[in-house]
């Protein structure tokens, strides 16, 4: 499930607003982000990733390439996913989100451009958007990563044990594993080691002041 | 749904990591190991037979313990792009706050040591150090001379910033609006209310048996206590700790608390390398020599440091004499990076009535910091943490007792500066130590300190009538000065299930 990050112009925001904005008062509660993709041919949108700012709800929609020179229609293929319960409130403000190609309305495939309607309901929060969007479409395989055998090949006489209410099925978790071993490999990697866990250096601790960095 | 099976093979997968570097994961190893000599054991189905093993020798419990633990003491893995800031606090605004207010404990830090020319940290010399392990057990009685020595915080400074923390993206402005907080605390955090509160401490409701309420005298034994007793001592023979946190948060029993509250936190029963001499001098029993025993074994345990990967505080750096800059002379200090501030020791003291033995009073100080006392001073957005606390409290008070609210809020009496100080010590040294107990038996049972928060509105609901009354911050001080004769369960059930809204 390896993917591959598609290089995407995200044109500015364009708030949604009833009359005049000059003179109108109060701030829109809907903006519009339009996201193309120049010199990338139309392809199969696997991930959506980006960092939420304060935006409440979110709707997407596609347009995809059809066949033949029928002309392509904008669908909708995610309808108010909510990505703060309580839009007066803290409560997912700041939080990275991913979204899937499971999750939406509609297939996928043959990508041409993306439309983010954001919307944001309470007049509480001065403005809104979301940041760091990335779009990802589906990679090569991924190469075979070392890990513990017992996890992808449980023993064949072993007796089937009987499904749980409610836990996935304990062979498909082993074959998720294998993926999610390597993303935490990867978070691993990438964090810094700011964990230096002691208080002396060769059996010296002689300290005068403490640093603000 | 494929999004959800993903979802908890992650939280697996980072479990199961966390598990492979610790003790038990050595034991395990060992004890499969030990019991292939074992006749039960067939090599046709090795695997099911030690399953079963350890099933039967209780190990499986142990691990499912640990794993309980896990999922308790840390968040739940965030998404793999959120860089390690964003794990211990999420809000940008609130990572900075939380930066300048360390900055500032580190400039005072530093001033201090610069005014009365004393050096952080130096290497004791030998005679000094042969004088400290002779006195290790009667430290209390030998105090060095700290009079020059200020605290380097005290709660009401924490208390200023945390009301002037503010969102830089929410409207905070001076018109009125349907969200106008009269309260102190201005930065919008998700509370619960009173009907959400009563879900999530369903079991303190008036149907349910509370020890605390109804072990009271007058109460026959029969109708409830003999019971709960005799399910806790159930509960410690099975050595669950999702059990036992289920079972306390109708109380614990004073005989079987201590073991409770160490299979909760998943304390093992093996003392650990601490540097601590074990006294068995049950005869004399001086708190202050354990207070100091402690919070000096504390200070200097590395192992605190772990916590920082979800506490949005950071632990201060220093550099060896001269070599200022230098990664490689770079040292965390203290060395558990926890600055402690004034009435710290209060965590410790009510632990002192529960454990006699200096290692495990050790070992369930230090669980109980790094799951939930390090939250009461650290800014952070948590639902635990102090700011939530004094949002949640606040909210209560202009919810439930406007009147009272507004009155107090006239005369320049704002509620949270009273009950600031009780919840920054969650309550120790306020309260009576049997019923500080019963109130800290509910924050292992819920795994939350919003009971905290709780308490202090229920004391002002309790108090009302003395409160109206008052014209001055000193004389609604003197109202609430001593708590010392509540008792908090009934009070926290009045204020919950029994108030008319």
């Amino acid at each position: 499930m390896s993917r591959v990050l598609v290089p995407c112009h995200v044109k500015s925001t364009v708030a949604l607003q009833v009359g005049d904005m000059r003179t109108s008062q109060g701030r829109p509660g809907v903006l519009v982000v339009d996201v193309t993709f120049p010199n990338v041919a139309p392809f199969e949108l696997q991930e959506i990733m980006f960092k939420n700012y304060y935006t409440a709800f979110l709707s997407i929609r596609v347009r995809q390439q059809t066949p033949l020179h029928t002309p392509s229609k904008w669908v909708t293929c995610l309808r108010d996913y909510c990505l703060m319960p309580d839009p007066h409130s803290e409560e997912g403000a700041q939080e990275y989100v991913s979204l899937f190609k499971h999750q939406m309305l509609c297939d996928m495939t043959r990508v041409l451009e993306l439309r983010l309607i954001l919307r944001q309901p309470s007049p509480l929060w001065l403005s809104f958007t979301v940041e760091e969007l990335q779009i990802y479409q589906q990679g090569p395989k991924s190469p075979s990563l070392t890990f513990p055998k017992w996890l992808s090949h449980p023993v064949s006489n072993e007796q089937p044990v009987p499904r749980l209410e409610g836990l996935p099925d304990p062979s498909r978790v082993s074959s998720e594993v294998q993926q999610m071993w390597a993303l935490t490999e990867m978070i691993r990697a990438s964090h810094s080691s700011t964990r230096i866990g002691r208080f002396d250096v060769d059996g010296c601790y002689d300290l005068n002041l403490l640093s603000y960095t | 749904m494929l999004q959800e099976e993903s979802d908890l093979s992650l939280v697996i997968a980072q479990i199961v990591q966390k598990l492979k570097g610790s003790n038990l994961y050595a034991q395990l190893e060992r004890q499969a190991w030990a019991c292939l000599q074992r006749p039960e054991i067939r090599l046709e189905s090795l695997k099911e037979d030690i399953k079963e093993f350890f099933k039967i020798s209780g190990w499986e419990k142990k691990l499912q313990n640990a794993v309980y633990s896990e999922l308790n003491v840390y968040p739940l893995p965030s998404h793999p792009s959120a860089p390690p800031e964003h794990l211990k606090e999420p809000l940008v605004y609130m990572r900075k706050a939380q930066g300048s207010w360390e900055k500032r404990i580190l400039k005072s830090l530093n001033s201090m040591c610069t005014e009365l020319s004393i050096p952080l940290a130096r290497k004791r010399p030998v005679g000094e150090q042969k004088e400290l392990l002779n006195k290790w057990n009667e430290m209390g009685t030998d105090e060095p001379d700290l009079s020059l020595f200020r605290p380097v915080y005290a709660p009401k400074d924490f208390l200023e910033v945390l009301i002037n923390l503010r969102n830089p993206n929410y409207e905070n402005g001076d018109s009125l609006s349907f969200r106008t907080h009269l309260g102190l605390i201005q930065v919008p955090l998700k509370v619960k209310d009173i009907p959400e509160l009563k879900e999530c401490f369903v079991e303190l409701g008036l149907t349910t048996g509370q020890l605390g309420i109804d072990d009271s005298t007058q109460v026959p034994p029969e109708l409830f206590e003999n019971e709960h007793v005799r399910i806790g001592q159930k509960v410690l023979v099975q050595q669950d700790s999702a059990a036992a946190q289920q079972y306390i948060r109708q109380g614990s029993p004073t005989a079987l608390r201590a073991e409770l509250w160490a299979l909760i936190l998943n304390i093992s029963s093996q003392p650990e390398d601490v540097k601590l001499t074990a006294s068995n001098d049950d005869y004399y029993f001086v708190f202050e020599d354990y207070l100091y025993q402690v919070l000096l074994c504390f200070s200097r345990d590395t192992s605190v440091l772990g916590h920082f990967a979800y506490n949005s505080a950071s632990p201060p750096k220093s550099y060896i004499r001269g070599k200022l800059g230098l990664e490689e002379y770079a040292v965390f200090y203290p060395p558990n990076g926890v600055i402690p501030f004034h009435g710290f020791s209060m965590y410790v003291a009510p632990l002192c009535f529960l454990y006699h033995e200096p290692y495990k009073l050790y070992q369930i100080f230090r669980e109980m910091y790094v799951r939930f006392f390090f939250r009461l001073h650290s800014i952070s957005s948590h639902p635990s943490g102090i700011v939530s606390l004094c949002l949640l409290f606040e909210t209560l008070l202009q919810t439930y007792l406007p009147q009272l609210f507004y009155h107090l809020r006239e005369i320049g009496a704002q509620p949270l500066r009273i009950s600031f100080k009780w919840m920054v010590r969650a309550f120790s040294g306020y309260l009576a130590t049997d019923q500080l107990l019963l109130l800290w038996d509910r924050i292992l049972g819920y795994n939350s300190l919003e009971i905290l928060a709780v308490l202090a509105a229920a004391v002002f609901a309790f108090r009302a009538v003395n409160l109206m009354e008052v014209t001055s911050l000193a004389a609604a001080e003197a109202v609430l000065a001593d708590l010392s004769t509540l008792k908090v369960m009934p009070l926290l059930q009045i204020f919950l299930f029994a108030t008319v809204t």
